[in-house]
């Protein structure tokens, strides 16, 4: 047991036993009755799950080509095929089960990969093209928030526009579609090595509703650098925390009815806050942890809160990849804010606490709707995970001080500047001014080229997580200065607060073809704030 | 099991799903009341024909829909959003009327009487099929807030010159909502509206 003295230094009890979010609306705000407080839920009743390893198989049926084969839905010919031949093949159903959120809701109805939420972890490794064969398995007659008709996007992913998830391009129950995925670095840099992707469903307007229905999962990829092996004995290896001492977890908060059923309100167009937080699929978890190392690589999947993790203890975190990309160096924070689609690895030591310990993983940020954070820091905050310092074990990992360069800004390969404004426009949301249109092209960056994207949030007091597809990009300022230590790295969406405005150095490597840029609050996106752009040759 | 009962329990078995989702939503009017029944109240509307219909029983209840806001003296927003709407009923032709229905609630109901809103349609070039709807302000109010047209700014929110100028598009037997803005391009939006249907051949 732990002593009272003990719990007051990891700074444990002061935590309402239930999150201040629950309370009733305040008065002024609109008080839509499908937006109640979900029913109480004991924190910290069931165990933190982690998704299994994604499985390949021998060979698919029929085998994947170039073309659409028998039974696959409609899709361009994949291109450079032939320079990225597929190793490794995986067959992935898109399915509808029940699932258990917490042990005091009922089992709730959930679409997942493989029929489970979060989907498997894919562990794939460059140089080593795989093809997912991803089956839409979801029922026809389906009632409820959700379409059954999905495409999925590999988020981060350097990808063929063919095998990205384009919004239009899903397809119906009953087919398949091959995505082929080269895990191939761009442009040949190595300091374009990724690390931590997800992947989501990405159907047009419907995205938050299928993706809050459970269409998410982890894709990891390992170089022989980040080689997933704390053990490794190449010189080169980081040996960063690895095997069962490498969790994803993934963070999405949602909202359910009196009765216990998960609940979406789709009459809501500024986007959907939920009351329990879930991680990796079960509110307010626990984690059996030893004293030792580990690597968290925190996703925050949506649809639309921002978060601002810290300990409990005060321990700070080893930051150590920014929206998977691993950064120079790695960073010691206090904590570490997340928008919808951010990634942030952290390393958390657990050697200097006790067994019987438990500290907690603390949202601070608090939010109350669509608009974005409030700008207020709770104290002490919600506790989501909780950790249980349970065993001692060994610990061959190592935080080098040194991780992966960033590739040069080489300002002169710039050929245009290019200006997005993310604004809304009675109660649509728009880039530009304009609404998604998928027949539309925005921009045609030619292949080769580099440009400034200029990302700017048109005012108000809305904060839009802005995603762009296919290239990672840095910041070359943020309202002018120069970008906070933590976005000193690849990146792959951004934060635009009120009135921010960032400039960004992108470049079109590698594939051609049509790729979207779009707000990832969920319910922003699925509201017109995304535009089509080309790379042509 | 009696033969008929067996027959009926086969015959009622693609609502199962319908009926477990009542309870989400609370209580019901009729055992045949579909999964937004608690969710809509049925308040009763004026059409710009001048008749009474309810808004659940009439106008949602298994149907497929397009809705959105406007007022007939609005100089802003509302007369390009109906003319793309005049549009996209054309794209979809004959269906409007028959499976799928298009209603435009006023946001004035003081000022929009019935006979304001039919001289608004006729003058619109609007056809059947799609309803100009006012009724009792509270009730009016009532259903924008369900139907999410709002803005959580009160500010902002109380401004009708800047409403929400979205179309909400839905199928109430599969309990099926999204919006999108009202100036899209109506060829989209008419192929948005056809989402909402329940797939006859998923190979198709």
């Amino acid at each position: 047991m732990l002593s009272r003295r003990r719990i007051i230094q990891l700074g444990l009890i002061s935590f309402p036993a239930i999150h201040p979010i629950a309370r009733a609306p305040a008065a002024n705000r609109d008080t839509n009755d499908s937006e109640l407080a979900s029913p109480p839920t004991r924190p910290f009743a069931a165990e933190l799950p982690v998704m299994p390893i994604a499985q390949s198989v021998p060979s698919l049926d029929p085998p994947s080509q170039p073309d659409p084969v028998s039974g696959e839905a409609p899709r361009a010919s994949h291109q450079r095929w032939h320079d990225f031949l597929p190793k490794m093949f995986y067959d992935i159903h898109q399915m509808e089960a029940q699932h258990s959120f917490h042990p005091d809701l009922p089992l709730n109805t959930i679409w997942g990969f493989n029929g489970i939420f979060p989907g498997p972890t894919f562990h794939a490794r460059y140089g080593e093209p795989i093809v997912v064969r991803f089956h839409n398995d979801l029922p026809t007659n389906h009632v409820g928030f959700g379409i059954p008709q999905t495409t999925t996007h590999l988020h981060n992913g350097h990808t063929p526009s063919e095998s990205d998830g384009f919004p239009a391009d899903f397809f119906d129950s009953g087919l398949f579609k091959d995505n082929h995925y080269p895990n191939t670095l761009a442009g040949g840099d190595p300091r374009e090595t990724l690390g931590t992707l997800w992947y989501h469903d990405h159907r047009v307007d419907f995205t938050a509703q299928n993706s809050y229905r459970g269409l998410v999962g982890f894709y990891l990829l390992f170089d022989d650098q980040d080689s997933g092996d704390e053990l490794d004995h190449n010189p080169r290896a980081f040996r960063l925390p690895s095997g069962e001492f490498d969790i994803p977890l993934v963070f999405a908060d949602k909202r359910f009815t009196r009765d216990g059923e998960l609940l979406f309100n789709p009459f809501n167009l500024e986007g959907f806050i939920g009351d329990k937080f879930t991680v990796n699929g079960v509110i307010q978890p626990f984690l059996k942890v030893a004293r030792r190392k580990y690597r968290f690589r925190l996703l925050d999947a949506g649809p639309s809160r921002f978060y601002e993790f810290l300990l409990s203890s005060g321990q700070p975190f080893i930051l150590i990849a920014n929206d998977g990309n691993l950064l120079p160096n790695p960073l010691t924070v206090q904590s570490a804010r997340l928008g919808v689609a951010n990634r942030m690895d952290v390393i958390i030591d657990f050697s200097n606490y006790r067994i019987g310990d438990q500290l907690f993983l603390v949202n601070r940020l608090a939010q109350q709707d669509g608009t974005g954070p409030t700008g207020e820091l709770l104290n002490p905050g919600t506790p989501i995970l909780r950790f249980d310092v349970d065993r001692d074990a060994p610990d061959h990992s190592q935080v080098p001080s040194t991780l992966r360069p960033l590739p040069d800004i080489d300002l002169s390969q710039v050929v245009r500047t290019r200006r997005w404004v993310f604004g809304d426009d009675n109660g649509g949301w728009t880039v530009n001014g304009k609404f998604f249109n998928v027949n539309e092209v925005r921009a045609a960056p030619q292949q080769g080229t580099a440009e400034i994207w200029v990302l700017q949030n048109d005012g108000g007091d809305w904060s839009h997580p802005i995603h762009i597809h296919m290239e990672e990009f840095q910041i070359l300022s943020r309202n002018g200065q120069p970008p906070p230590p933590h976005e000193v790295s690849r990146k792959d969406v951004v934060i635009l607060g009120p009135d921010d405005e960032v400039r960004v150095f992108i470049r079109f490597r590698d594939f051609l073809g049509r790729y979207p840029t779009h707000c990832h609050n969920l319910v922003h996106e699925d509201h017109a704030m995304m535009f089509r752009w080309d790379v042509v040759p | 099991m009696t033969r008929r009962t067996l027959l009926a329990s086969f015959l009622l078995a693609p609502f199962a799903s319908v009926f477990s989702r009542q309870r989400a939503w609370g209580d019901t009017t009729s055992p045949r009341a579909g999964p937004r029944a608690g969710y809509f109240p049925n308040v009763v509307l004026r059409t710009h024909e001048n008749k009474p219909v309810r808004f659940y029983e009439d106008l949602i209840k298994g149907k497929m829909v397009l809705i959105n806001f406007m007022y007939a003296k609005c100089e802003g927003l509302c007369p390009r959003q109906t003319a793309n709407l005049v549009q996209v009923q054309k794209a979809l032709g004959d269906r409007i009327g028959r499976d799928i229905f298009m209603y435009s609630l006023t946001l004035k109901p003081e000022q929009d009487t019935p006979e304001v809103l039919r001289h608004y349609a006729n003058s619109h070039g609007v056809k059947p099929g799609w309803l100009f709807l006012t009724g009792k302000p509270q009730d009016i109010e009532t259903l924008r807030r369900k139907l999410g047209f709002v803005n959580s700014n009160p500010a902002r929110d109380r401004n009708n010159s800047k409403h929400i100028g979205v179309v909400l598009y839905g199928n109430e037997a599969l309990d099926r909502w999204a919006a999108c803005p009202a100036l899209t391009d109506a060829s989209e939006i008419a192929r948005y509206m056809l989402w909402m249907e329940r797939p006859r051949n998923p190979q198709a």
